[in-house]
């Protein structure tokens, strides 16, 4: 269903009409703000074709691949600790014991509300002193998958939710114990509930790894800062791995819409059938609710 | 703890830094996501076109590598804005993807036959969307842009990267001069925890105000 079925009835003759002049007024202006975007980049010698030529250059582009592979790698293992820690956070948020319960909620409720960056410097900065002097690499994963175990364990805490109760009832009702239903009943419905939000939070890791630059990590942002300081082409540079990981992103978008039609077409659908990227907002931390989440597409 | 004593006007000041940013960042980000909306549902082909890739573009761009690009690399075009302004644009723009979601969701999520039961009795599309559709539109709405709220205000930290004395900037600087680290994180921390739990709960609150008592 499109947003337009409720504001718009079908048009009439008229209406066509004007959708038409709209049409070519707004192409028109369209164009003027393109051409007045290029026109500013000309005038300050940004289109010239030296500014540009280098990033077909094979060690520019290596060493722009050093920073991708920084990043995928970052990304790869920070998701690798997450999910897993995500998922026995949520489950300990269910179990039955109390104080487990509560460990689980203050942990979760604390690492969604605080900035990664500030995390990220208490590694830096702070432990260090403690210390705790850990290879760079580890002081931007283990961060990361701290702060991202929490928001996935919303989610996985959301598919458990979400499932229909009728299902660990039937397995008490069999006779299973409470971890076996959980293991065998619940957890593996609940996780396909929400596998395309899983898939989507997966674009929030990414991004989480360009704080690379913050603590020196050759991830792409880092990569492309220390190429700008010799060829000083800022903007391109940037423009340039811009449309990378918007590239990658979209990529892992397009997966979790994927995942979701598939899963949809098999026909489970819980309430939890959310956009991807509806629930985290900014992808940094965000306060995943996706259960309140509706499609939009 | 004696830093954190003798320096917490830093901080504070700090953290008036952040809360305007998340403020400014927000609002930005209603307005910028609103008319991107529009722009979304519009029946005109090049409208939607572009207001579907501009959303791509800043849900999926990295927030920092939006904020270098800005602050790094707009001169380079004759375009400077100060560190604060560049923050505060990058937060609205970048937020501003996720409410225009929001909102097409929220206008989604109202039942056709509420339009078209409006339409019928003769309301014009002004008095349809204004007493019809965004007020039942809006209910739906608010849990998303609560999220939003929390996102731009956590990750208003990271004007800290490009040098905006925020929050996460003057800890970051105390913990350099000073020896106690573990005090100037513990503060900011517990300063960002407030924000983010004052979004939650307004945005709790808002949503049971709206709720349609039976």
């Amino acid at each position: 269903m499109t947003p337009d079925r409720v504001l718009f009835d079908a048009p009439g003759p008229r209406a066509r009409r004007r959708i038409k002049i709209i049409t070519v007024l707004s192409l028109l202006a369209l164009l003027l703000v393109a051409v007045g975007a290029l026109w500013q980049f000309s005038r300050h010698g940004q289109l010239a074709s030296d500014r540009w030529q280098p990033f077909s250059q094979t060690d520019y582009i290596r060493f722009l691949w050093v920073g991708l592979e920084g990043t995928l790698r970052a990304t790869a293992i920070s998701a690798v600790i997450a999910f897993p820690a995500g998922a026995l956070l949520a489950l300990l948020r269910l179990s039955l014991s109390r104080p487990l319960r509560h460990v689980a909620t203050a942990y979760v409720e604390l690492f969604r509300s605080i900035p990664l960056l500030l995390l990220i410097y208490a590694f830096l900065l702070g432990l260090p002193r403690y210390g705790f002097n850990l290879p760079i690499f580890w002081k931007l994963v283990i961060p990361i998958a701290m702060v991202n175990a929490a928001v996935l364990a919303e989610i996985f805490r959301a598919g458990v939710r979400g499932l229909d109760r009728g299902q660990a009832e039937a397995a008490a009702a069999v006779g299973l114990r409470y971890w076996q239903s959980m293991r065998l009943i619940v957890l593996p419905q609940a996780v396909r509930l929400v596998l395309p939000t899983l898939v989507a939070q997966l674009v929030s890791l990414l991004k989480d790894s360009t704080l690379g630059y913050v603590v020196s990590y050759p991830e792409l942002m880092k990569q492309a800062n220390d190429l700008t300081v010799y060829t000083h082409l800022l903007i391109q540079t940037y423009l340039i791995i811009a449309v990378v990981y918007v590239l990658i992103n979209f990529g892992l978008s397009r997966l979790a819409n994927l995942v979701e039609r598939r899963l949809r077409r098999r026909g489970v659908q819980g309430p939890l059938a959310a956009p991807p990227g509806a629930t985290d907002a900014l992808g940094i931390a965000a306060h995943a609710v996706p259960f309140d989440a509706r499609p939009i597409d | 703890m004696d830093v954190i004593r003798h320096h917490y006007w830093d901080l504070l000041a700090g953290f008036g830094v952040s809360l305007e940013l998340t403020l400014l960042g927000f609002v930005g980000a209603v307005v910028l996501g609103t008319v991107l909306a529009v722009f979304r549902v519009v029946p005109v082909a090049p409208l939607r076109s572009v207001g579907t890739i501009i959303v791509e573009f800043f849900r999926n761009v990295p927030l920092l590598t939006l904020l270098i690009l800005v602050v790094f690399g707009l001169p380079d075009i004759g375009v400077t804005y100060s560190l604060f302004t560049s923050a505060a644009i990058c937060l609205a723009l970048s937020g501003a993807a996720f409410v225009c979601e929001a909102v097409r969701g929220g206008i989604n999520a109202v039942p056709v036959g509420q339009a078209e039961a409006a339409r019928a009795i003769g309301l014009s599309f002004t008095q349809c969307v204004r007493f019809v559709i965004l007020p039942q539109a809006f209910r739906t709405m608010v849990q998303p842009l609560t999220n939003v709220f929390i996102g731009v205000a956590l990750s208003s930290s990271l004007a800290a990267a490009v040098g905006v004395a925020e929050l996460t900037d003057r800890a970051h600087q105390l913990t350099l001069r000073y020896a106690d680290a573990v005090g100037c994180f513990l503060a900011s921390g517990v300063l960002y925890l407030t924000l983010a739990l004052a979004g939650a709960t307004g945005g709790g609150w808002l949503e049971r105000r709206l709720a349609i008592k039976r």
